[in-house]
């Protein structure tokens, strides 16, 4: 055998495998094919953001709603009656309380009542005929504060803005009317003819006014678009509630400040024995979360097989480079180049391309599309779909990535590797 | 050249298969070379040649037999080993110049430098040296497709010598050059003998196999006495 002073510790040796690989990998980039090289970058780009953003893409469609929801109608912290109460007692004192705290930014109070609206009745109608009627939720808004929590008088896709001293008028959720539905349901019934000027009848606890329709609202939130909205005071008077308690508290909370320790303050105060206190996360619907839950299971299993396609892309990628090099990669086994070092190059090589690729992507995703689509969010009918693109999961997916192109391009190059040296050198 | 042998060769066997049989191309061949000997091996085609170059150089495995290099029973060794081996003390020059396209001439000569270890300023410095032996100091950042074929062949002798290997084998060098190129190629192995150099040719040349120490001819597996 060689003589004992050219064997070197495996650590040496490894060492050594490591940077021939590398020299033989860095000097097998640069030299390639430009065109090529980019291609195979824009692939691998491609299913990063496939990877990224399909999922990313279908959870931002719940997040949307779920944000929908928050920021227009429960918002950081929602305060409701308890279930044997109809209203929230002591609601003078909670409101003031809440408007007070530090963290707190803005503070609406609603009244609720379950009542009917009603058009077309003026029409001549036979005496089998009923007038159109729709159950609904009838609210009561201070149209100033209700605006600072959940920014409603930016909603109107008709009309105007109710004002404070406004009388008989009325907003109306755009789901309540046949126009903006786009479909009949047994249980989504809907008025027909109702435009901005229409006038149309309000029942609520047995007590009727025609009112005008002052304004169309569509959130794409259900609560919102489902109810009809008078100011506090009108609404007020005719339900006849001088006590001043209202059904809902919606509380907006400056940016940072955790919503649990604005409860935790209330609850300190005993307010919990008169309202049931919740933060958004508490309060928002479970099927939100069950439904985000299955969309980002439906989008990790797509974005399984984007990399599945990755690594089919990277090993066809590298098995087509290595049996091209068949020969030399023989002549480099000939002339006493160690075959982990070869494919030590190729793996290199697939990793090469998968960093710049997911570098790439994710400038494309974090300076681009994610600030674009938070600006511009995707028309979904029922939500505002948004992307999210976390840093961790991003990271997570972009090392699964790394790791299917490692194994990619290592199984070819181990292949051609392991072939016979003199077979690949004489091309048999 | 000494008395010392560098290689000895008992009843080498090598066959291939051959539809249901073997073809048996090296029968039983015997076989020393004296250290810093230039030996030529000629043949005609099918004769054996180069499959007796590519079992002396470790490149395939014979049937059955003995080869020692240096003393080293060569067909005991482990695939690991045999790489190892041939990285140290055996140097290669093909027929095509079998250069890697993607290292210009420097890198090519080099690699095998970095893979002893050797740092990329040292591996470069040795490189630069051994073309410099070949005449092609000129053209180190050079890609193999940016030279002629006998500067090709030059930078292969330049990445065989380099690491000064105790035997240098050669299959059909000049075959792939004109005339005037295969005689330098030709002078550059004599000079390298001089130097002591063990090299062990395979030619179709008898010409060139004329400058050499000895010639062996291969004829039906075994050597023509």
């Amino acid at each position: 055998m060689t003589s004992d002073k050219k064997q070197k510790p495996w650590l040496d040796r490894f060492q050594t495998t490591l940077r021939v690989g590398f020299f033989l990998a860095f000097r097998q980039v640069i030299r390639s094919n430009k065109w090529t090289t980019a291609l195979i970058i824009f692939v691998m780009m491609l299913t990063f953001l496939n990877l990224v953003v399909v999922s990313g893409i279908l959870v931002g469609l719940i997040e949307g709603a779920t944000q929908a929801v928050k920021g227009r109608y429960i918002g950081d912290l929602a305060i409701s009656s308890l279930i044997d109460k109809p209203y929230i007692e002591q609601s003078p004192s909670i409101i003031k309380v809440v408007e007070n705290m530090e963290g707190v930014e803005a503070v609406t109070a609603r009244y609720a009542e379950s009542g009917k609206i009603e058009s077309d009745y003026k029409k001549s109608k036979k005496a089998s005929e009923l007038s159109k009627q729709v159950g609904t939720i009838i609210s009561g808004i201070d149209p100033e504060k209700e605006d600072r929590v959940t920014g409603i008088s930016k909603l109107l896709v008709e009309g105007e803005y109710l004002e404070k001293d406004d009388y008989d008028q009325v907003l109306i959720g755009a789901f309540l009317l046949t126009k903006y539905l786009q479909f009949e349901s047994p249980g989504f019934p809907t008025l027909d003819n109702v435009e901005i000027g229409s006038k149309v009848r309000v029942s609520v606890n047995g007590i009727m006014r025609e009112v005008t329709v002052k304004g169309i609202l569509k959130s794409k939130v259900d609560e919102v678009d489902r109810r009809v909205f008078f100011t506090d005071t009108q609404f007020q008077r005719m339900i006849g509630r001088s006590d001043n308690n209202v059904d809902e508290i919606a509380v907006k909370l400056k940016p940072k400040v955790d919503p649990v320790l604005i409860k935790n303050q209330l609850v300190a105060r005993g307010f919990d024995k008169y309202a049931r206190i919740q933060t958004f996360e508490e309060g928002q619907p479970k099927f939100l979360k069950d439904i985000k839950e299955t969309f980002n299971m439906l989008g990790n299993a797509i974005s399984a097989i984007g990399v599945v396609v990755a690594s089919i892309t990277i090993f066809i990628v590298i098995f087509i480079n290595a049996i091209t090099r068949r020969k030399f990669i023989g002549i480099l086994k000939g002339i006493g180049i160690d075959g982990a070092s070869i494919e030590f190059a190729y793996v290199i090589q697939s990793l090469f391309y998968a960093v710049i690729g997911v570098f790439l992507g994710v400038i494309f995703v974090f300076l681009f599309l994610q600030p674009y689509i938070a600006a511009h969010p995707i028309n979904f009918p029922f939500s505002d779909g948004i992307l999210v693109a976390t840093a961790f999961g991003t990271t997570v997916r972009a090392l699964v990535l790394f790791v299917a192109t490692l194994i990619a391009g290592y199984i070819p190059a181990k292949i051609v590797v392991k072939q016979n040296t003199l077979d690949a050198i004489l091309g048999r | 050249m000494n008395e010392k042998i560098i290689i000895d060769v008992k009843d080498l066997v090598k066959s291939f298969p051959s539809g249901d049989t073997r073809l048996v191309v090296l029968k039983g061949l015997d076989l020393k070379v004296k250290n810093g000997e230039f030996l030529s091996i000629i043949g005609r085609s099918g004769s054996g040649k180069s499959t007796l170059l590519y079992q002396l150089g470790l490149l395939d495995q014979p049937d059955s037999g003995l080869i020692l290099i240096d003393g080293v029973d060569v067909l005991k060794l482990s695939q690991k080993q045999k790489t190892d081996f041939r990285l140290h003390e055996l140097g290669y020059v093909f027929q095509d110049y079998a250069l890697v396209p993607d290292l210009n001439a420097w890198e090519n000569v080099a690699v095998p430098f970095l893979m002893q270890g050797l740092s990329k300023k040292e591996a470069k410095e040795k490189a630069a040296q051994a073309l410099a032996k070949v005449g092609l100091e000129g053209r180190l950042d050079n890609l193999p497709g940016k030279l002629s074929g006998g500067e090709q062949q030059r930078v292969s002798i330049a990445r065989a010598i380099a690491h000064d290997p105790k035997i240098l084998f050669a299959d059909e060098p000049t075959a792939n050059l004109d005339a005037e190129t295969a005689k330098t190629v030709l002078d550059t192995f004599i000079e390298l003998n001089k130097s002591g150099q063990t090299i062990v040719m395979v030619t179709h040349e008898p010409e060139y196999a004329a400058l050499t120490h000895r010639i062996i001819t291969l004829t039906e597996g075994n050597i023509k006495t």
